[in-house]
């Protein structure tokens, strides 16, 4: 029995899925400009390639210890199949917080403006807020119908509020991050917020609610609706104007999102194309203008 | 451009805001500062921009209410007197504490 | 006459039995899930501890954050007002007082008479409390007990770039991984908490003598590194975390007086 125990608390809840597309339509041999963009975040790293302004392949990995060799990981695996090589790709934008560590880069832009052009393309020439929640650090973004940012605001001083405190959570209570959202709707009535801001408190408050014999389900609601609530606090500053996107991979847990669409009264809109991939996306996109730029230049 | 650079917790909101159709790029706000808060970042925000931006460090803005401490009213500073804000001819600098 | 002070803390209750301003006897129970309960029970063994009869006990007053959840005592004064008070009897030559607990940093300044002049507290953030060294100490694995003397080892000064408890934990992962010396990781956690613990004193001003109380005090590897931010040197008591239940039990006495 005590062995099981153990056995269990080996499971990396927190874990989730790394994946990898390739769009069945796009074939690069028939396009013309070709660029990449690769996210290099401090939980996880995206990679993606474009044919001609169209989402051609994509890979999302978790951030290893060293950034050039989880961008040079994201990138093998986007490319892994495609015939396509490193050498054929026109430009390259690194973004993220590791956005300087991408070796094959042709340049490397803050991720606020490529978050903003890649929620452009994603949710189309409407989206106005760009809520992008990601592993340490939580952003909202004001942009035109161009994806041009107009006003931003980035919080990434602790930890309440983004991927990483919902990692905790995952873990201590023993559920996979991927089935929380779902998970935190299992209650018969929506449980009070946690109180604590603080993600290390939150986590004491938590293990105290679990001892007093909530379910999990229950601990799970009270946090995510407090996580909701925290997005919310810090997205006063600058305001949500309409329409607005969550991107990052906090925009996966329906716990948060729907609590959150919830508390501020407007529906978030929804892409086909994989929320955790909008930096990406934005960085390729800036990598094509820089190739066309600098093609007319010369 | 609105630039919000800080964060809000428990005690309040820190940030301090540039205004970039305001900062023309001179760079006086930088040596200003008692505490290097404030750089000059190239503008990545817009691809054909060739004048730099002032920004927050990034060593800074997550502490920023400590980092900004010495030049706050708690230390006898009256706020449109702060070395930043009278630096900016442009106004583009404001803080929101 | 004799007193007692109950301090609620987030994660210890602390009781002090006062005999005429001397302590008679003192208890430490982990709060755990019931604070009522655990106040009941470090009061019994307090008083076992000074071989007084509950019966003596004129006045019961409580402090700290579960105050409210004693419900032994009489009235409640705030870890504050405990704190600026239990000085006034200690150390009247204090002006500046921090105190680190479990889950709360407070600095304080206090006019030597028992009366507080301003005070600061943490914005209910792990990084600003001993729940920093604690959740650090796990990183590390290290006994929490020997991380003080295990960062007076250290040779060298590395910064921490994280302010969150969280975020610092990866970090201290990070660094392990590098292969850092732990003398020098546990100097840089300290180094860390004592650097915001000196930003917020220095919002309400310092003014010396400076004392450090909370239970954090205990850890001498947190008291050089707040002795090299401050640079001046600290009043110390032997048992820094029932400081806050003398004050309350002297605030007992006051106020039983009449």
């Amino acid at each position: 029995m005590e062995n099981a125990v153990q056995d269990q608390k080996k499971v990396e809840y927190w874990r989730w899925t790394e994946s990898r597309w390739t769009s069945p339509d796009l074939d690069w041999r028939d396009g013309g400009v070709i660029s990449a963009g690769v996210d290099v975040g401090s939980v996880s790293t995206q990679a993606v390639v474009m044919v001609d302004g169209h989402l051609y392949c994509s890979s999302s990995m978790r951030t290893g210890s060293d950034s050039p060799e989880s961008a040079n990981n994201a990138m093998s695996w986007a490319l892994e199949g495609t015939g396509l090589t490193l050498d054929r790709i026109h430009a390259t934008v690194g973004t993220g917080y590791g956005r300087v560590n991408v070796p094959f880069a042709t340049r490397a832009i803050t991720e606020i403006a490529c978050h903003a052009r890649g929620g452009n393309f994603m949710y189309g020439p409407s989206v106005r807020t760009i809520l992008d929640m990601g592993g340490q650090d939580c952003k909202a973004i004001h942009c035109d119908e161009r994806g041009k940012v107009s006003a931003f605001l980035m919080n990434d001083k602790c930890a309440a509020g983004t991927g990483r405190g919902m990692e905790v959570f995952a873990d201590l209570l023993g559920v996979h991050i991927t089935e929380v959202g779902e998970m935190s709707f299992r209650v018969a009535e929506e449980p009070p917020p946690v109180s604590s801001t603080c993600v290390v408190f939150a986590k004491s408050e938590a293990s105290g609610l679990l001892r007093k014999g909530w379910p999990k389900e229950k601990v799970l609601a009270a946090y995510c609706s407090a996580m909701a609530h925290r997005v919310v606090t810090l997205l006063e500053r600058i305001g949500v104007e309409k329409e607005f996107a969550i991107t990052g991979g906090i925009a996966k847990n329906v716990g948060v999102v729907r609590r959150l669409a919830k508390e501020i009264g407007i529906e978030p809109l929804r892409s086909d194309m994989d929320a955790q991939l909008a930096g990406a996306i934005g960085a390729a996109l800036f990598a094509k203008a820089l190739h066309e730029k600098s093609a007319k230049g010369a | 451009m609105q630039a919000n650079y800080g964060y809000k917790d428990g005690a309040g909101e820190f940030f301090i805001t540039i205004d970039t159709e305001k900062c023309d790029g001179c760079g006086d706000c930088v040596p200003a500062c008692p505490q290097h808060v404030l750089v000059m970042i190239e503008n990545e925000f817009d691809l054909d921009a060739e004048k730099e931006l002032a920004a927050v460090s990034a060593l800074h803005t997550k502490k920023i209410k400590y980092s900004c401490g010495p030049c706050k009213p708690a230390a006898g500073y009256a706020i449109e007197d702060l070395p930043c804000v009278r630096a900016c001819a442009a106004g583009a600098i404001t803080h929101s504490w | 006459m004799i007193t007692a002070g109950v301090d609620c803390g987030a994660k210890n209750v602390k009781v002090v039995v006062l005999e005429d301003g001397e302590v008679r006897g003192k208890a430490l129970v982990l709060a755990g899930m019931d604070t009522g309960a655990a106040a009941a029970e470090a009061l019994r063994r307090a008083l076992q501890a000074a071989r007084i009869g509950r019966d003596r006990v004129a006045r019961i007053v409580a402090t700290g954050a579960g105050r409210e959840e004693s419900r032994l005592s009489d009235a409640a004064v705030t870890e504050v007002g405990a704190d600026a008070r239990a000085m006034a009897h200690l150390a009247p030559a204090v002006r500046t007082v921090i105190d680190v607990g479990a889950e709360e940093g407070r600095a304080i300044r206090v006019d030597g008479a028992g009366r507080v002049v301003d005070f600061a507290i943490n914005e209910k953030c792990a990084a600003g409390a001993g729940a920093f060294t604690e959740a650090m100490a796990r990183a590390l694995e290290v006994p929490i007990e020997e991380l003080g003397e295990l960062s007076m080892k250290s040779t060298q000064a590395i910064p921490m770039n994280a302010q969150c408890a969280v975020f610092a934990e990866s970090e201290v992962v990070g660094l392990v991984h590098k292969k850092t010396p732990k003398p020098d990781m546990a100097r840089a956690i300290h180094d860390a908490i004592a650097d915001r613990i000196t930003s917020m004193a220095r919002r309400v001003g310092i003014e010396e003598r400076i004392a450090l109380v909370g239970g954090v005090a205990r850890n001498v590897g947190f008291v050089r590194s707040l002795r090299e931010d401050l640079q001046t040197d600290l009043v110390l008591f032997p048992d820094p975390e029932f400081v806050g239940a003398i004050g309350a039990a002297l605030v007992a006495a006051d106020t039983a007086a009449g």
